[in-house]
């Protein structure tokens, strides 16, 4: 066998490339969840006493529930008492919003995790032209950071202000716009939705809230990046964005981690709601540290994300590039309330290594004539295990809907798993339910063929992998596609030869 | 110098039963400006040839040499084999499902460049460069922006592999029963082509298992393989000679 092919890939182990540890003084709460746990994160946040009851309220709830075990992923149980469920960066302590008092250390980890330029610029309080950052005219991206659990910077407040947009931590919106987090907070995902989302409910840290006002195109790309930073400590974002009628939005999440050895949780709840006519485009680019080649350390990342088309011809189209995390535990999915409203899912997600990932969609059809996509890119190598599970239900309620479902499963070696498990539910004998999948491999030959062209092996590679994903990739916004493509060529290097 | 030489090559192919030989001592030499018709029965090791010289995996070289330009090919990397110039025109050309075809020549030219430390091709001149090849082809240019291969018909897949040897312009060009499959028209597109390509600074080593093609290529030699060695050499009268009588009274 030579040297170049398919099963030397993946022998060696990627090395991490956002592995690194900021050296900033945290205020960290000790390990341990109780009641009063629950009330020092609600009165260190200074919140109202609706939302520490609703809190409260979660956490009874999730004490009486179970954790899940029905996904295709293997950990050993986590103690959750063992887990730390607050920590600030101390320099916040005081609490600066202003740029210039940002920690130099925070902006230096800003500039390794490669945050592109004009990003950088914006965390810097600099106003881009557009025309010299090299992004299509127009498409400016705002950036909210929240590193570990307090947002510490917003930018182009002004400008989005200016169009009645409203960015910001959601313990800002708490405090600023209480009638709307009041109202729509755990609208989407009640509580006691799972295990998770309880928890979540009851120790939620920070994270974004955004409302977009009727009729208003959002003037800029709003864009998030998570990080997860303290040693032990769980994650608890949670985010909240409401489309007004007719409104329209994009927002980017992308995440990266610092190398760790213990395995770190994080369990996210992101709830969306698109009232009639409005559109929300939420795209994720998602590389935590996934653990190294034996498996060792990596963040589990028990997500929940939904988003509710609450009236007629709204729309909510989630894409995700996943390709980091130990362990990948997520659904984005869509509630089709509204006639005619449209659910869009597509997602390439990667494994490598030891990495596991139960990853897919929810479309839940009410409506009359709604209409969801769900594309799936799956792609393991390694020793990983790589799984789509999906849910296609059409209530009686929902005349005429249509669903197109295609999984699509890419295997580089022989060591790792790709498995799919689509489940429909159709009570509405109107309906059109289409479901394709399929599995393939990087071959040899297709290998072969690159380099008797002169190409190397691990661009090869690189290039296969793209092109399997171009269906995804297109319908990421510019700047996203170009870093998604990067990320899975980092995350496949190493594993090539 | 020689361009080519290969010099008692044994090689197996690895089976399930174990590793099987098929070259059993094959001697070949290629001077620039030549072409080579290598003729022979089924199982003879032609493909193996092409397979073992361009390194493709699956195979194991028990001894001899190859070389090519005075570099060792045995030694080398599948694309450091073609970054010093050779180039196996592919018996079954593979589907890169989503690899847009400029994409890969692209990668291809850029490669290659590199590696020669020359400088990479200007994109825009580069992409005309690649129109122009298709159309002489007869290859329409809405396939450049198809998958590679994806879809293709027979035909298609090669006067595509036609369309690289011209544009990437190795200085040994292996071509595997290119003509396999084809109609005449489509053969006399892709004869045109190695025609084309020929020049007296490279070779071309064309594996065929019939008579037909050398109408359209003239070669100056033609070999037979039988067994894992070239029992037979001679002009293109040769070619003529086994149409005629077929294999069974050489071996």
């Amino acid at each position: 066998m030579s040297k170049s092919s398919v099963d030397d890939l993946v022998e060696a182990g990627s090395e991490y490339h956002a592995g690194f540890v900021t050296d900033v003084e945290s205020e960290t709460l000790p390990p341990g969840l109780d009641e009063s746990v629950v009330r020092f994160i609600s009165a260190r946040k200074g919140e109202p006493q609706w939302l520490t009851d609703w809190r409260l309220e979660a956490f009874a709830k999730w004490r009486e529930m179970r954790e899940p075990n029905w996904a295709h992923v293997h950990y050993p149980p986590i103690d959750f008492q063992a887990i730390s469920y607050y920590s600030a960066p101390k320099s916040q302590t005081d609490g600066p919003r202003s740029l210039d008092e940002v920690d130099p250390e925070l902006l230096r980890t800003y500039e390794k995790l490669g945050i592109p330029l004009h990003e950088q610029a914006a965390l810097a309080g600099v106003v881009p032209d557009p025309a010299a950052i090299g992004t299509p005219a127009g498409t400016n991206v705002a950036v909210d950071v929240v590193f570990d659990s307090v947002s510490i910077a917003t930018t182009f407040k002004e400008t989005l202000a200016a169009a009645g947009v409203i960015f910001c931590p959601i313990s800002e919106a708490v405090h600023s716009h209480p009638e709307l987090v009041q109202k729509y907070l755990g609208s989407v995902i009640p509580q006691r939705d799972n295990y998770y989302a309880a928890l979540n409910s009851a120790v939620f840290s920070d994270g974004s809230f955004v409302y977009i006002p009727k009729g208003v195109r959002c003037p800029m790309e709003l864009s998030t990046y998570f990080r997860i930073n303290e040693r032990n400590t769980g994650q608890f974002e949670r985010t909240l964005i409401i489309a007004d009628e007719g409104s329209h939005v994009s927002y980017l999440e992308g995440c990266t981690a610092p190398m760790r050895d213990e395995n770190q949780l994080h369990a996210a709840v992101v709830e969306l709601v698109a009232m009639g006519d409005a559109e929300i485009k939420y795209s994720t680019v998602q590389n935590w540290y996934p653990g190294d080649e034996n498996g060792k350390g990596g963040i589990y990342n028990f997500v929940t994300k939904r988003g509710l088309c609450a009236g007629p011809r709204a729309k909510i189209s989630w894409t995700q590039v996943e390709t980091g995390s130990a362990i990948t535990w997520k659904y984005p999915s869509v509630v089709l309330r509204g006639d005619e409203s449209v659910g869009e899912f597509y997602s390439v997600a990667l494994t490598n290594n030891r990495q596991q990932a139960d990853t897919g969609t929810k479309m839940i059809h009410m409506g009359k004539n709604t209409k969801s996509t769900i594309v799936s890119k799956g792609i393991s190598a390694g020793g990983s295990e790589n799984c789509y599970r999906g849910l296609v239900r059409i209530s009686p309620t929902a005349q005429n809907a249509r669903n197109f479902t295609q999984c699509d499963s890419l295997l580089i070696g022989d060591q790792c798993g790709a498995h799919t498990f689509p489940y429909i539910e159709n009570k509405n004998n109107s309906a059109t339910v289409e479901h394709e999948a399929s599995t393939s491999k990087v071959s040899d030959d297709q290998l072969f063929a690159c380099q008797q062209r002169g190409i190397e092996t691990e661009q090869a590679v690189s290039m296969i992998v793209n092109g399997f994903c171009k269906e995804v990739f297109r319908e990421l916004p510019m700047e996203f596609a170009v870093e998604a493509g990067k990320l899975l060529e980092v995350s496949l290097e190493g594993a090539v030869g | 110098m020689n361009l080519l030489d290969v010099s008692n090559l044994h090689a197996s192919v690895e089976t399930d039963d174990g590793p099987q030989p098929i070259l059993k001592g094959l001697n070949l030499t290629v001077k620039a400006g030549e072409v080579h018709a290598i003729m022979g029965p089924n199982g003879s090791g032609k493909s193996t040839l092409a397979n073992v010289l361009s390194g493709r995996p699956g195979y194991t070289v028990g001894g001899g040499g190859a070389m090519l330009g005075g570099n060792n090919l045995l030694d080398l990397e599948p694309f450091e084999r073609a970054q010093i110039g050779m180039f196996l025109a592919f018996q079954y050309p593979v589907e890169i499902p989503g690899v847009s075809n400029m994409e890969f020549l692209k990668a291809s030219i850029d490669s290659l460049a590199r590696a020669r430390g020359e400088e990479q091709p200007n994109t825009a001149s580069f992409m005309r460069t690649v129109r122009e090849l298709a159309a002489s082809l007869d290859l329409d240019p809405a396939f450049l922006k198809r998958g590679v291969n994806e879809g293709f018909s027979g035909g298609e897949k090669k006067r595509n592999e036609i369309m690289q040897l011209l544009l990437l312009n190795p200085k040994l060009a292996l071509l595997d029963e290119t003509d396999s499959g084809l109609d005449i028209d489509a053969l006399k597109v892709v004869a045109d082509g190695v025609n084309r390509y020929r020049s007296e600074s490279n070779g071309v080593v064309l594996i065929t298992h019939y008579q037909r093609l050398l109408d359209y290529i003239v070669p100056d030699y033609v070999h037979v393989l039988s067994n894992g060695q070239i029992i037979e050499s001679g002009d293109k009268s040769l070619a003529l000679e086994l149409e005629a009588k077929g294999y069974a009274w050489l071996t």
